[in-house]
Formats: structure tokens, C-alpha cells, sequence
């Protein structure tokens, strides 16, 4: 089979290019990328820990699609690249600090513990959300990322959701609040992170609620003034940021 | 300055990170994955405790089962702390966030594993390393404490027979770091992927920490005892958690007959089913009986793993599976302080022999040893620091041997493939030091990694870029892989009788002799064994 790699190396061209391989491996696209590596050629490079789906360490596109390396089955021709989004390291590793500074700014952890008692009920509520495996799929898929990084995203928000839904949290107003600037009213509600994540988390769902919480809270609605605003900067500023406010953004071609 | 220095991100290492701050000392953590990346996410079946004394459990009955499968090699001082805290270790766990799943009384669940008579085992679904690593991730962000990830641990630094810092590679650049501080933690995982395509292990789980214990004078211990986890998805290596067989899922052979008491210790199971297919036959995990609804309240992960990775359901389809290295007992041996046999060097989690698994790990016991000793590493290291003088930030004789190290590889061609040996390696630690051993082969094999360790330098690197070179990251490994299978089969072959994980066609029996643990060190630059008295 054929298997097609977008590669880069900062030291030998500042450019991505195209590669093609040969695999026997047909299994998954990590057992491919590994024979490449290991039997082909020593250089390339990406990441992976598991195998198994839950480190969320192999996020790469396949055919412009964000899935796991590990989990994906190889079809004839696939075209392989790094996630979008991030700066590439090298060929499929993209730079991920990023992370650390979203969850921290949307305060995602446990406070200031409640004397509430928490029923079986309760734990049911945040299994979905605590299952997010960090994978960055979906911060890859987000539009709003090409016109601000500082935006919270998906991943963040639904972990934000995680412990605000959380009965042994106190304190969920802190959180609440940490998530109205480049939060919760940036998203789009494009849907693109719920079409990608392998965890079968629903960001854009997450979201919504998030915003229904801020609004209970006394929070402002952003959301009118900002789908005007992301309409005016993407004529004004010239540039086309592939989101059409009227028509949906679909960057994958789903 | 640096007080305590972490090298691991895993559970073992994040919970240190977390008491060590907690003790006010100033905490670095290194580690060459992110923190989610760490293997600690792979484990699905649960944490041990028990959470409350009835009729039918109590932590007398926990502290024996504990033991009894350590065949004697447990420290029965260290498994009566670690049993008699494993509630504390919970409620811990509980209220730093960990969403734990509720049974109907809306009490912690707890599902009954292998080798033991009791409901111990607690859960959050099948996701019980994820959630509470990623819980421990959240917490260790709040408390701001310092990461350093993708970098590699390359050595440690010691001087007058104490630790005083580590060198390490920042992969990103390939830049060799010397770091310094008052203590060290060890919290690098375990080797149960040197049988690597036979492990379920991640494969970053290459022991580099013990084999860098070693190097640096630390005693190892036990490393011939080797867990095979009897149910892998076939060829696939990817686990079924015991959870299946503990909720009541039956092993089968061709003919559809059941062969073995499922829940026995894992050793007996996976040898039981090994035989098998030594006999020409399959074996399969059939969990049919169970019911849809049942497997999607208890194990929804592995229901999907055998549909993603097997294209077959659960619910309707025999599973076939075999053993697999899953976890390694042996690593670098800690007292009841976490502390290893250099000054200032601490070990926690799956690096290191704490004298609790013994020749046979129970299941679920390994997350309440991460964070058992985790805590006890990290606010000991944090006490010791505040004893230890600040360290000059000269540079090491290690530092400039590792730098000269490092940059000398990048012009070197390799006259050796060192990815097909590793592969090689993994066959051959599978086959002759796996669940069955025998004197002839090991000897055989022990010759065959003297051979590989010979051939250590004339491996270069076919990559030359200096930028997150993958290439030599993996030869680095590959070097303590060789390493530490050395010590493996030094100690396979030292212990002349069978025992727990450890078993041997030509010494069946437990010998009262071997009560005793295996010890490794290295003196004049060679790999030294002896036999020491449990404590
Ligand atoms: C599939 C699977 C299922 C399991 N299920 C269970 C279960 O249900 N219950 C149970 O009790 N146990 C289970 N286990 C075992 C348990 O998960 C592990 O023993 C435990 O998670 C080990 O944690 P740790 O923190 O010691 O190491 P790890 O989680 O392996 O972390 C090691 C850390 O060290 C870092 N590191 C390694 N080498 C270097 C280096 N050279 N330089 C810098 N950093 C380095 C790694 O990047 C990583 O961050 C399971 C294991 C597997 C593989
Ligand atoms: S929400 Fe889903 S896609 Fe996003 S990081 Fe988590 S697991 Fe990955
Ligand atoms: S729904 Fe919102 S968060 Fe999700 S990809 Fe679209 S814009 Fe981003
Ligand atoms: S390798 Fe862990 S998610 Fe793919």
C-alpha cells in the first residue's frame, strides 16, 4: 500500500513536502509510521505512547481529517500531516505548550471541595467530559484558533464543563468566570471538535451548556454581539478566515 | 535551586510532585512525555483498598492476599502500611477529584480481581489510570508546579556517593540539560517493554530510570519477576483488563470448555493459558453470558478495543487472546521512605522494588502503590531537601561526558540496526524468559545480549537532524534495554527455582532458600548479584 507523509525538517527546508511510501503494514497508520521509521527511514517523526487509543499522544490528519494514529486504519493513498493549529516541530510533531496555558487559564481543577454527597448519578454526569484524553484533535479542527490563539477552546471548555458539573467542587463560579474572555462566547458552534474527538466527547454540546451556566450566573450573552464582530473582522481585515458566519465553516470537507 | 527534582510524570511522579509542594519545596518535573502521554492513563481495572471493614473484607485479609501472592518476597512491615492507608490513599484520590464510579448506596464501586476473596478493587469505569492521572494533572497545574516534558533523563549525577542532579536531553533540540538539586525522585515507570511486540506496555515503558539507578551505583532488585497479564487481544498485545474475568467472563479453549479458575493469580492463569497455545490450541476470553448492558456499564472501553482492534463484539463473539509482559516487579529497591541506596535518591511507582508485589503483583495494586509511595517519595525528598546545602552550578564530569556523548553520536554512522535488534529482543526475552525459563536457553540468550552490548558503540544515528530527533531518543532507550535485560537474565538465572511470575521447567519448586531478594549492583564496572534476606 501507499501511504503519503507531509514531512518537515526546520534544519533542511523551511518547507513542508510531500512523501510517498511503500507499507506492507496495513493495520493501523501507526504500525505503518512505524515500519517507515524503522525499516525505511530513521528520520521520521511523530509521537506515540499507548497503541491503544488513550494517551492521546498520535493526534495526526489523515486525508485532512484529525484521528489517531493508532486507532485509524490505512487506506490506499492517505495522506498523512501534523495537526493544524500548532506550530510543527518536526514531520507529524507539533509543538503542544499551548496546552498547559488553556487549562490553566480556564482554572480546570478541583478547588475548593463541597460537603455535597455525590451520587452514582453525579459521577454519570462528568464520565463523558473526564474521559478527554488531552488528543488535541479538536483544538486542530477549531476555525477560531486561526483568528485568535488565545481562545480557550474545545478541550479546555469541556474540562471547564467537567468540574463545573462536578458536585465536589464549591467553587464553580471562579470557573465560570475565568471562561467568559476567550471562552465560551468565541466558539463558533461550528461542531467540527464533536465530529473528531475519538473519546466521543461533544465540545460544541459542552460549550452550550457552559454559556446556559454563565447566563444563569448573571453573565452577560456574548454571543449576538460576538457572531456581528467575527463577521466585521473577517471582511474588514482582508483575510479570509475560511469561517462564513451564514453558511457553517467546513475546513475538513465533511 | 531546585529542591526536589522529579523525573517522571506518570502517577508515581505527579503525586510526589504534589506532596513535595505541599512541604514548600521548590519541585521541577522532567519527563520525556507529556504527563497525560505517561503509561499510568493505559490502566483500566482499578485501585485496591479497602474502603471499610465487614464480614467479608477487612485489611488483615488484605495485608495476607497482599503477601501471598508476593510468595514470600514482600516486606511484611511495607504491606501492612500501604494495606492499612489504602483508604486514606482513596478518600485522598476522592477529593482531589477523581470522579470514582458509585454503586447504588452511592458508596465508592468495588469490583473483585484475581488472588484475592474480596470486592477491593476500586473503579472510575474502565478509565481508572486516566482519570486519575489527568486529576493529578489538573491539581499539579493549580499548585503551578514546573514541568520540563520531552526531556530525556541521560544519567544521573553523583558526587561523594550522593545524588546531586541528573543530565538530560531536551529533545526538542537535542541539547544535553544538567539540572541540580537537593533530592531526586525516580518515577520513570517500569521495563516491561524491553519484550517489546509482546507487552501491553506503552513504548516509552523502557526502564530507563533503573537502568540510570543502576549505572549511577544503586542497588536493583528482583528484576527476573515479570507479570504476564493472561489476556491481550491476540497478536495485538492490547489488554483486556481483569475486570473482564472479575465481572464474570469465562476463559475458553477451542472446544469452548473452560480450563482454569479464572480468577486465580495472574501468573497461574497466563501459564495455564500459554500451555495452550503450546498445545497447538487458542484460547478466548468469552464474556457473552454477560449481557450487553452489563459490559457497557463495566467495561465500555474494552468493548471498544476489541471492536476497533478486532472488529468483533463483545457481547456476540469469543475473544481470542494470549499472555503479555504487562508489569515488571523488580526495579530499583526503596525502604519504607521511598528512598534508595544512594543519598538523596528517592524512587517511586513502577521503577521502583518496594517490597510489596514480591514474585507477583495483585492486580489493582500497582495505581495504590504509585500513589502510596508517590506521597511518601514526595514529602520525604521535600523533608531531606530542607536538610541539604545548596549545590554549586558547576558543571559535572557526567554533564561534559554526556554532552561529548551526545554530540560525537550525531557524526557517527551506524554499522548497526538497532530497531531490528530491538525487535530481535523483545522475541527472544519473550520466548526464553517469559512464562516458562529454562538454564540452556538463558544461558544461550545471556550470550546473545553480551554479544548486542558489545556492538553498543558502533551504533550511530541514520538521522542528523538535531531537532526533536526521535531517532536518538530511541537509540538511548535501546541502550538501557540491553542494559537491563542483562540484569534480567542474570537474575533469572540466578534464582534456581520457580516462584510467583518467576518459573522454571528445571527447578518447579519454591525453595525455602530463595525466600530471599535478588540484588544488583555494579562494581568496577560489572553487573554484580547477590541474594539478600527480606527484612
Ligand atoms: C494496559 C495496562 C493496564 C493496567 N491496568 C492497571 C490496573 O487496572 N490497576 C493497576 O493497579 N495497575 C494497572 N497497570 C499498571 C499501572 O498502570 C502502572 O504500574 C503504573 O501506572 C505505573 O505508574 P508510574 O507513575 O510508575 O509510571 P508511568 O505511568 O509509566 O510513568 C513513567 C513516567 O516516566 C517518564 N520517563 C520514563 N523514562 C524517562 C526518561 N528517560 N527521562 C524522563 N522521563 C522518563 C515517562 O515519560 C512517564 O512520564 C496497568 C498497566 C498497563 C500497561
Ligand atoms: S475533547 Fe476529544 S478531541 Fe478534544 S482533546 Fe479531549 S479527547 Fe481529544
Ligand atoms: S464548535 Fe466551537 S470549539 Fe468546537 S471547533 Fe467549532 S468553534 Fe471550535
Ligand atoms: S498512541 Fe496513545 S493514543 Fe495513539
Amino acid at each position: 500500500m501507499k501511504i503519503k507523509i507531509k514531512r518537515f525538517d526546520l534544519e533542511k527546508n523551511p518547507h513542508q513536502k510531500t512523501e510517498e511510501f511503500k507499507v506492507t503494514h496495513n493495520e493501523t497508520i501507526l504500525d505503518s509510521l512505524i515500519e517507515i521509521k524503522t525499516q525505511q527511514d530513521n528520520t521520521l517523526t511523530y509521537r506515540c505512547g499507548c497503541r491503544t487509543g488513550v494517551c492521546g499522544s498520535c493526534a495526526i490528519k489523515v486525508n485532512g481529517v484529525e484521528k489517531l494514529a493508532c486507532k485509524t486504519q490505512l487506506n490506499e493513498n492517505d495522506l498523512i500531516e501534523a495537526i493544524n493549529n500548532s506550530k510543527v516541530l518536526r514531520d507529524l510533531v507539533v509543538d503542544l505548550s499551548h496546552e498547559e496555558k488553556f487549562l490553566k487559564n480556564s482554572k480546570t481543577y478541583l478547588k475548593k471541595q463541597s460537603n455535597e454527597k455525590v451520587t452514582s448519578k453525579d459521577v454519570k454526569l462528568i464520565d463523558v467530559q473526564s474521559n478527554c484524553i488531552l488528543c488535541q484533535n479538536c483544538f486542530s479542527s477549531c476555525p477560531v484558533y486561526e483568528v485568535n490563539k488565545e481562545f480557550l477552546g474545545p478541550y479546555a471548555l469541556t474540562r471547564a464543563l467537567r468540574y463545573v458539573n462536578d458536585k465536589k467542587e464549591a467553587n464553580t463560579l471562579d470557573i465560570i468566570n475565568s471562561i467568559q474572555d476567550n471562552g465560551v462566547w468565541d466558539c463558533t458552534l461550528c461542531g467540527n471538535c464533536t465530529l473528531v474527538c475519538p473519546q466521543f466527547i461533544d465540545p460544541k454540546t459542552d460549550i452550550m451548556n457552559l454559556r446556559m451556566k454563565s447566563v444563569q450566573a448573571g453573565f452577560e450573552d456574548k454571543s449576538f454581539a460576538q457572531f456581528n464582530q467575527g463577521f466585521d473582522s473577517g471582511f474588514d481585515s482582508g483575510f479570509d478566515t475560511g469561517f462564513n458566519p451564514s453558511g457553517g465553516f467546513n475546513p475538513n470537507g465533511f | 535551586m531546585i529542591d526536589v527534582l522529579i523525573i517522571g510524570s506518570g502517577g508515581a511522579g505527579l503525586t510526589a510532585a504534589l506532596n513535595a509542594k505541599k512541604e514548600g519545596a521548590k519541585v521541577l518535573v522532567v519527563s520525556k512525555t507529556y504527563p497525560t502521554h505517561s503509561q499510568t492513563c493505559q490502566a483500566q481495572g482499578g485501585i485496591n483498598a479497602v474502603l471499610k471493614e465487614t464480614e467479608n473484607d477487612s485489611i488483615q485479609k488484605y495485608i495476607e492476599d497482599t503477601y501471598k501472592a508476593s510468595h514470600k518476597l514482600g516486606n511484611k512491615e511495607y504491606i501492612n502500611y500501604f494495606c492499612s492507608n489504602s483508604e486514606n490513599t482513596i478518600s485522598w484520590l476522592d477529593s482531589i477529584g477523581v470522579p470514582f464510579s458509585k454503586n447504588i448506596k452511592d458508596n465508592i464501586s468495588q469490583r473483585k480481581f484475581g488472588g484475592t476473596k474480596a470486592k477491593r478493587t476500586c473503579y472510575s469505569s474502565d478509565y481508572t489510570g486516566l482519570k486519575i492521572l489527568h486529576t493529578l494533572y489538573d491539581q499539579c497545574l493549580k499548585e503551578n508546579i514546573e514541568f520540563y516534558n520531552e526531556y530525556q533523563l541521560l544519567n544521573l549525577i553523583i558526587e561523594n556517593n550522593k545524588a546531586i542532579g541528573i543530565t538530560a536531553l531536551d529533545i526538542e533540540t537535542s541539547q544535553v540539560k544538567q539540572i541540580k538539586a537537593k533530592t531526586i525522585i525516580l518515577a520513570t515507570g517500569g521495563y516491561a517493554g524491553l519484550y517489546y511486540g509482546f507487552t501491553t506496555n506503552s513504548y516509552s515503558s523502557t526502564g530507563d530510570g533503573i537502568a540510570s539507578a543502576l549505572n549511577a551505583g544503586a542497588k536493583i532488585s528482583n528484576m527476573e519477576f515479570m507479570q504476564f497479564h493472561p489476556t491481550a487481544l491476540e497478536n495485538k498485545n492490547i489488554l483486556i483488563s481483569e475486570s473482564a474475568r472479575g465481572e464474570g467472563g469465562y476463559l475458553v479453549d477451542n472446544q469452548g470448555n473452560r480450563f482454569i479458575d479464572e480468577l486465580k493469580p495472574r501468573d497461574e492463569v497466563a501459564r495455564a493459558i500459554y500451555k495452550k497455545y503450546e498445545e497447538g490450541e487458542k484460547v478466548y476470553l468469552d464474556l457473552r453470558h454477560l449481557g450487553l448492558d452489563k459490559i457497557n456499564e463495566a467495561m465500555p472501553q474494552e468493548r471498544r478495543l476489541v471492536q476497533e482492534f478486532m472488529q468483533l463484539k463483545m457481547e456476540k463473539d469469543l475473544i481470542p487472546i494470549n499472555p503479555s509482559a504487562h508489569y515488571s516487579m523488580g526495579g530499583i529497591i526503596t525502604d519504607i521512605e521511598a528512598k534508595s541506596s544512594i543519598e538523596n535518591l528517592y524512587a517511586c511507582g513502577e521503577c521502583s522494588q518496594s517490597g510489596i508485589h514480591g514474585a507477583n503483583r495483585l492486580g489493582g495494586n500497582s495505581l495504590l502503590e504509585i500513589v502510596t509511595f508517590g506521597k511518601i517519595a514526595g514529602e520525604n525528598a521535600a523533608k531531606k531537601a530542607k536538610k541539604v546545602k545548596i549545590i554549586e552550578n558547576t558543571d559535572s564530569e557526567q554533564f561534559l561526558i554526556d554532552k561529548n556523548y551526545i554530540e560525537g553520536i550525531f557524526t557517527k554512522d551506524s554499522e548497526i540496526d538497532f530497531y531490528k535488534r530491538k525487535k530481535e529482543l523483545g522475541k527472544l526475552l519473550f520466548k526464553n524468559v517469559g512464562l516458562f525459563r529454562e538454564e540452556k536457553s538463558m544461558k544461550n540468550s545471556l550470550e546473545k545480549i553480551l554479544e548486542w552490548k558489545k556492538e553498543l558503540n558502533l551504533i550511530g544515528l541514520n538521522d542528523k537532524s538535531k531537532i526533536f530527533n526521535k531517532n536518538l531518543t530511541d537509540l538511548i532507550e535501546y541502550k538501557n534495554m540491553i542494559e537491563l535485560a542483562h540484569t534480567i537474565l542474570i537474575s533469572a538465572l540466578n534464582r534456581q527455582e520457580s516462584r510467583g511470575a518467576h518459573f522454571r521447567i528445571d527447578f518447579k519448586d519454591e525453595l525455602e532458600n530463595y525466600d530471599k531478594n535478588s540484588i544488583l549492583f555494579l562494581e568496577n564496572d560489572s553487573i554484580h548479584i547477590k541474594l539478600e534476606e527480606i527484612q
